[in-house]
C-alpha cells in the first residue's frame, strides 16, 4: 500500500478487492487488530512518524496516538523485556526488531522470559506478544540485513514461529498471531514486502499453524517457506515443462511444524526437498529433513535434500545472487536423484 | 514525606557518603547525612523491626535445611534485611515487586508462604506461586532481565490510568548487565512509575564490586539516564524505607523513576556451593558484622523504651511460629506428575507435543509394570 490509510478499520474496503503488497496486507492487520482492541500496543524502532522501515506501520500513530503506537528507545532487548511486562499486565504488545540481525540483543528476553514465562508459572501467566522480525535476504543488504535466523527461535520451545509468504497470508497470520495467547516470533520476509495481491480485507487464510498445498503435483514434494515459496513454484513451472510434476508446499509455520499436511504430501510423491536461505549445518531444513524420514521412511524413494545457503556468513550484496538457492539450483538438485535409476 | 530539593535535581550527584538516618551505635542522626530524610515514627520502626527479625529466623532456617539437603540450593539474604525488607515495605498490595534469586525474605514480607517461597529451591518446579495474586513476579535468574519487565508493567499501568508503582531488585553485578542500562534509560525516557532498588553486597559471588564499576557509587549512574540517584546506607532500615517511600509516592504521583543504592554487605556465601575463604577475609566479614541491621535497630529502639519484653517474646514466638512452618513445608515430599511437563508449554496444543507426552505416559506405565514385577519375584 503506497498511501497511509487513513480510517482505523478496513471495513469500507471489504466489500471491493484492492490491490495489496505485504507491507501493505501487514499494515491493514496492523490496523484492524488495534481497531477492534485496543490492548494492542504497536512500538519499536522507527515505527511511529516514520511507520518503520519498511513502512509497515505507516500510519498507525496517526490514527491510533502515542499511546497506542510510539517510537522507543534504540534497544531491543529492552523492546522485548518491556513487552513481557505489558503482556504481564495484559496488554497486548506488537513489537518491531528494526531487522532480523538486530534481534539478537533481545535473545535472552525471548528465549529466557518470553518462551518461558507460560510453562514457568504453570500456564498462570501467558505473554499474549507479537515479536515482528523482517528477515531474509535477496534486497541487496549491507552486513547483518539479511539473516535468517529461523532456526534459533525454532530450536527454543515454548516459541510460536511463523513465516508469511503472500500478502493474504500476511493479513491472516498475523492477526491470528495478534489474538493467541501464546508470544509468536513473525517472520516477515523483506524481499515479499513488495510482492502484490488483490485482497479483500478482512482476509482469513489457513489456521496459523498449518501448511498449504500451493502448487499440486506428483512427483516431488519441494517444501519452502516465506522467500523460498516463491523459489519452488518458479522451479516447479520451469520443470513442467520438461515433464516433471512438483508439488509445492508452502510451510507458514516453522514452529510447530506441520507434520500431517507435509507428510501427506511426501508419501503422495515419494521424494521430497526443503528449500531455505539460511545455512545448511543445523539449519531448520535438518529438522525437517530429519523428522520426515522418521515418519515415513518405507514410503521414500529418495533421500530427503536440503537446498540451502551455503555455510557461510550471508555475503555482501553484489555476492548474494550466489549464495542464494534459485530454481535452476532446485532443479539441478532434484537432478542429483538420477531419476531413471528410481 | 518529601524528598530533599538537592537530590530532586537529577543533574546532581549523589552524596558519596551514603545517607543514613541511624548510625551503627543507633543514635538518630541529624544534618547533612540524613540527606533531607526525616526517621520514621517509631511505630513504623518497630514494625520493620518486628519484620526484620522474623525474616532473618526464616533465612537461618532456609540455609540450615539447605545444608540438611532439602533444597537444591538457598542464596541467603543474611545482614541484607534493611535492604530487603524496608524497600518493600514502602510499596503497597496493589503495587508490584520483581524480584531476584536472593529476595526470598521480601517475598515474605509480601505474604508469600514459605513453600511458595522455596517451591524453586527445592526443585519442584521453576516458580511457586500466582505471580498475580501476589503481584509478586517469579525470581529472575538472568542477572538484570526482570528490571525491563518491572519498566514495562508499569508503562502498560500508566496507559491504562492505574496508578500503581514497580519495584524492582537488582545487584551489584547486574548494573554491569545490558538489560540494567536499558531498564534505567526505558523507565527515565517513558518516565514510568519504577524504583530500583541495587542491592550493593559488594560481591557478585566472588568479584568484587571495584571489578564491576569503575564509578565512584552505582547511585551516580542515574544522573546519566535523567533520573534522581540515592546512595544510601544499606544497613540502616530506617533510611532505607524513607527514601524508598519517597522515591514511591514521586512515582506514583507522576514524578518518574528512581534509583537507589543501598550499600550493603552479603554475610553468608553467594549459595550453599560457594567457598567465600578463596576470596574474601574473614575480618571483613566481621567487620560487616558489627554493622548489623538488626542489631542497629534494635539499640534505637531500645534507647527510646520502644522495644519491651512482651514485644521481644511475640517476635520471637511469630518467627519460631514461621520456622516451624517452613520446615513443615520442607518436609513436605509433594507427588510430582512428569507428565505436567508438557501442560503448560503452549496455550494452543501442538500434536507434536501430544506424542511425546504419551511417550512418556507408556515409558511411566511400563516402568512401574516393571516394578511392580520385580517385587513379585523377591
Amino acid at each position: 500500500m503506497s498511501t497511509p490509510v487513513t480510517e482505523p478499520a478496513t471495513d469500507a474496503a471489504a466489500s471491493a478487492p484492492q490491490p495489496l503488497t505485504m507491507a501493505g496486507a501487514l499494515n491493514a492487520a496492523l490496523r484492524d487488530a488495534m481497531a477492534e482492541d485496543d490492548r494492542v500496543v504497536v512500538y519499536g524502532e522507527d515505527v511511529g512518524p516514520l511507520g518503520g522501515v519498511f513502512r509497515v506501520t505507516d500510519g498507525l500513530q496517526a490514527a491510533f496516538g502515542e499511546d497506542r503506537v510510539w517510537d522507543s528507545p534504540l534497544a531491543e532487548a529492552g523492546i522485548v523485556g518491556t513487552a513481557v511486562g505489558m503482556a504481564m499486565y495484559g496488554l497486548r504488545p506488537v513489537v518491531e526488531m528494526q531487522f532480523d540481525a538486530f534481534s539478537y540483543p533481545a535473545f535472552e528476553q525471548i528465549v529466557s522470559h518470553v518462551a518461558k514465562m507460560r510453562n514457568r508459572t504453570k500456564g498462570r501467566v501467558s505473554l499474549p506478544m507479537v515479536i515482528r522480525i523482517p528477515c531474509a535476504g535477496a534486497i541487496g543488504g549491507v552486513e547483518h540485513h539479511s539473516d535468517s535466523s529461523e532456526a534459533y527461535w525454532a530450536a527454543t520451545p515454548g516459541l510460536t514461529v511463523v513465516m508469511p509468504s503472500n500478502p493474504a497470508d500476511a493479513y491472516s497470520m498475523l492477526r491470528e498471531a495478534i489474538d493467541s495467547d501464546d508470544p509468536v516470533v513473525f517472520m516477515e520476509p523483506k524481499s515479499r514486502y513488495w510482492s502484490k495481491a488483490e485482497l479483500t480485507l478482512p482476509v482469513r487464510t489457513a489456521p496459523m499453524n498449518r501448511a498449504q498445498v500451493v502448487r499440486e503435483g506428483s512427483d516431488v514434494t519441494l517444501i519452502g517457506y516465506g522467500p523460498t515459496v516463491r523459489t519452488a513454484l518458479d522451479a516447479a513451472a520451469a520443470a513442467e515443462a520438461e515433464g516433471l510434476s512438483i508439488e509445492v508446499v508452502d510451510l507458514r509455520s516453522i514452529s510447530p511444524f506441520d507434520d500431517e499436511t507435509v507428510g501427506a504430501s511426501l508419501r503422495k510423491t515419494t521424494r521430497a526437498a526443503v528449500i531455505h536461505e539460511a545455512a545448511q549445518f543445523g539449519g531448520y531444513g535438518a529438522e525437517v529433513a530429519a523428522r520426515l524420514t522418521e515418519r515415513n521412511f518405507f514410503h521414500l524413494a529418495a533421500p530427503i535434500l536440503r537446498i540451502t545457503g551455503y555455510d557461510i556468513p550471508y555475503p555482501s550484496p553484489k555476492l548474494e545472487e550466489h549464495y542464494l538457492p534459485t530454481p535452476d539450483r532446485v532443479l539441478d538438485a532434484l537432478a542429483s536423484w538420477e531419476w531413471d535409476l528410481a | 514525606m518529601s524528598l530533599n530539593v538537592e537530590h530532586h535535581e537529577p543533574r546532581v550527584l549523589p552524596s558519596e557518603k551514603p545517607i543514613r538516618l541511624l548510625d551503627n551505635a543507633g543514635h538518630a542522626l541529624r544534618g547533612r547525612e540524613t540527606g533531607g530524610f526525616e526517621l520514621p515514627p517509631v511505630e513504623r520502626l518497630l514494625d520493620l523491626y518486628r519484620r526484620m527479625v522474623i525474616a532473618r529466623r526464616f533465612d537461618v532456617q532456609v540455609t540450615a535445611l539447605t545444608k540438611q539437603g532439602r533444597l537444591a540450593t538457598y542464596p541467603s539474604a543474611f545482614g541484607q534485611e534493611a535492604c530487603e525488607i524496608g524497600v518493600v515495605s514502602a510499596i503497597t498490595a496493589d503495587d508490584w515487586l520483581f524480584p531476584t534469586y536472593r529476595d526470598s525474605i521480601a517475598l515474605l514480607t509480601r505474604g508469600l508462604e514459605p513453600g511458595e517461597i522455596l517451591q524453586s529451591f527445592r526443585g519442584d518446579w521453576h516458580n511457586g506461586w500466582d505471580q498475580h495474586a501476589h503481584r509478586t513476579a517469579a525470581m529472575a535468574t538472568p542477572l538484570a532481565t526482570q528490571a525491563l519487565h518491572a519498566v514495562g508493567l508499569a508503562h502498560a499501568a500508566r496507559l491504562r490510568n492505574d496508578p500503581i508503582v514497580t519495584l524492582t531488585y537488582l545487584g551489584d553485578g547486574a548494573t554491569s548487565e545490558g538489560d540494567s542500562h536499558e531498564a534505567f534509560n526505558f523507565a527515565a525516557v517513558w518516565q514510568t512509575p519504577t524504583v530500583f532498588l541495587v542491592q550493593n553486597n559488594q560481591f557478585a559471588i566472588s568479584t568484587p564490586i571495584a571489578r564491576q564499576t569503575h564509578a565512584t557509587t552505582l547511585a551516580d549512574k542515574a544522573v546519566g539516564y535523567g533520573m534522581p540517584g540515592y546512595h544510601v546506607d544499606g544497613n540502616d532500615v530506617a533510611a532505607m524505607f524513607a527514601v524508598a517511600t519517597a522515591a514511591v509516592d514521586r512515582a506514583r504521583s507522576g514524578g518518574g523513576p528512581t534509583l537507589i543504592e543501598g550499600l550493603t554487605y552479603r554475610i553468608e556465601s553467594h549459595t550453599n556451593s560457594d567457598d567465600p575463604t578463596r576470596y574474601r577475609a574473614a575480618r571483613d566479614v566481621e567487620h560487616w558484622k558489627r554493622r548489623d541491621p538488626i542489631e542497629r535497630l534494635e539499640k534505637y529502639l531500645v534507647s527510646e523504651g520502644a522495644l519491651t519484653d512482651d514485644i521481644r517474646a511475640d517476635i520471637t514466638e511469630a518467627g519460631e511460629a514461621l520456622a516451624g512452618r517452613t520446615r513443615d513445608a520442607m518436609s513436605e515430599t509433594p507427588e510430582l506428575d512428569p507428565l505436567e511437563l508438557f501442560d503448560h508449554v503452549y496455550a494452543t496444543p501442538r500434536p507434536a507435543l501430544a506424542e511425546q507426552r504419551a511417550a512418556l505416559e507408556a515409558e511411566l506405565a511400563a516402568h512401574a509394570g516393571q516394578a511392580r514385577e520385580e517385587v513379585a519375584a523377591r
